[in-house]
């Protein structure tokens, strides 16, 4: 029960706007690793994942829990601290999960040719984030990034449908980078 | 001094958040124009509350914030944002531009290069390239749809088909990463360049058509021309009468009612450090130190 009520923001109005800078500079800088702090969420989800959870979502966003994510410790932890319903994939605004549990990740909303920003923001779960792997390029990088995915198939699939597409945020420990539908994903 | 009246940067949480989640499907879909529900500020419409929405949800109590009118950092709508911020954020405010880490700005972009760690918000007026050419909401939600922009390039023909030149001026339409076009606000064209390869992140707020767009760092960001007519970022021909800056935006001043004219820059800060750096133009003072 405790675990349900701790690990919120003590401060939400400056740990989020902080979180949300890390946030952003994420997005527009796809690639780029960032440290955020304030959250500690239930086992298994990650600091981060839980930063953007209590930063992004609230009772107007509807969430979808993936895999192991989909716990009661969780979805305790969600109601009280953001109360966003937990919805299936294909009505989800956000999911968190690991990224074999987010697929096919096909069930998720792309949006709409007339109104590409109703789409899915998946949070997906990673053992490892480093700067190296896959090359980055597209909107936000000066010459190329690379970054630890855990595959590029699914990635370029996603690029293809721009400007429809999936936005990922990737979370790793206290760690995260962004992905938008915007970047172009090459192997290594 | 901050007031503890409000909560930290005036909006409350809930919608910051639907604000946050606005800006990072703009930043996603670059150029791209995210409807988001825009609140009330306590402030009229017209005088940056989209700018004002974008900057309270980005602000840290860590920031330092510059804001800009047509430049100048001392003009009413500057001093009363400004103001605001201090007093609902308690954030650290500066004229530097070089100094500020979030920059609202009414129509001007910042002589001095920006860099990264700096974010750059526009006030907009009407976000919508298209509005003028077709008023419904509707039919140009389609063309951006279908990328039909077309219509676009027939007004910048009929521009030249008239004045033998294309004569927008300001609120110059560019097309960003080859996908949306974009209105970048009614900075004059002179500024259009620097929105391109830019490091610094670009956000747009439109309070009244409650519109969130975005270009992210070193963005691809073309300005609209013919290969025959090739976009020109033009300028008034002159040199600034204070700091005698050739390569500045300049605003013209009605010195008397003769029809007496001056040529400053528009950007006050840059203006104003050219002048301690030593420099000076046709109207300085004679031996003055600034």
């Amino acid at each position: 029960m405790n675990a349900i009520l701790t690990g919120g923001f003590a401060d939400p109005s400056t740990q989020s706007a902080h979180a949300f800078r890390a946030l952003l500079e994420a997005m527009a800088r796809p690639g780029r690793i960032f440290t955020v702090a304030g959250a500690q969420p239930p086992a298994p989800i990650s600091v981060a994942a839980g930063v953007a959870l209590l930063t992004l979502t609230d009772s107007t966003t509807p969430l979808h829990l993936a895999g192991a994510a989909d716990c009661e410790a969780l979805r305790g932890w969600i109601g009280f601290h953001t109360g966003a319903p937990l919805v299936p994939a294909e009505q989800a605004q956000f999911a968190l999960g690991r990224w074999d549990a987010l697929q096919p990740v096909s069930r998720f909303r792309i949006g709409e040719p007339s109104y590409p920003d109703r789409s899915a923001t998946l949070i997906v779960e990673l053992d490892r984030l480093e700067p190296e792997g896959a090359r980055l390029t597209g909107p936000g990088i000066k010459t190329e990034a690379r970054l630890s995915l855990p595959e590029t198939a699914g990635f370029r699939a996603n690029r293809a449908l721009f400007p429809l597409g999936l936005d990922c945020i990737l979370t790793c420990g206290a760690r995260l980078a962004a992905l938008p539908r915007s970047t172009i994903v090459e192997d290594a | 001094m901050t007031d503890q009246a409000y909560n930290f940067a005036y909006l409350d949480e809930q919608t910051k958040r639907m604000i946050r989640r606005a800006l990072l499907k703009a930043l996603a879909i670059p150029g791209y124009q995210v409807p988001f529900a825009s609140r009330e500020m306590p402030m009229p419409y017209g005088w940056g509350t989209g700018g004002a929405q974008v900057t309270a949800a980005c602000l840290t109590p860590d920031d330092r914030l510059k804001v800009i009118d047509q430049g100048a950092d001392d003009t009413t709508n500057a001093v009363s944002i400004r103001r605001f911020f201090q007093r609902t954020a308690g954030v650290e405010t500066t004229e530097r531009t070089a100094e500020a880490t979030v920059i609202q700005t009414r129509h001007r972009i910042p002589e001095q290069p920006l860099s990264e760690g700096q974010i750059l918000v526009y006030q907009v007026p009407i976000p919508e390239p298209l509005r003028f050419l077709e008023p419904r909401e509707t039919e140009t939600r389609k063309m951006h749809e279908l990328e039909e922009y077309g219509l676009m390039h027939v007004k910048l023909y009929e521009d030249i088909a008239r004045h033998g030149e294309i004569a927008t001026a300001y609120a110059y339409p560019v097309r960003v990463e080859g996908r949306y076009v974009m209105d970048p606000s009614p900075i004059p064209k002179f500024d259009n360049p620097k929105l391109a390869g830019n490091p610094a992140i670009q956000l747009f707020g439109a309070g009244r058509e409650a519109r969130i767009y975005a270009v992210p760092p070193y963005s691809d960001v073309v300005s609209l021309d013919f290969e025959d007519h090739p976009f020109v970022a033009s300028k008034a021909d002159h040199e600034c009468d204070l700091c005698g800056s050739a390569g500045s935006y300049l605003d013209e001043v009605i010195t008397d009612d003769r029809g007496t004219r001056m040529f400053v820059c528009s950007d006050t800060d840059f203006c104003a450090s050219r002048q301690a750096q030593g420099h000076r133009g046709r109207l300085s003072p004679q031996g003055a130190t600034p």
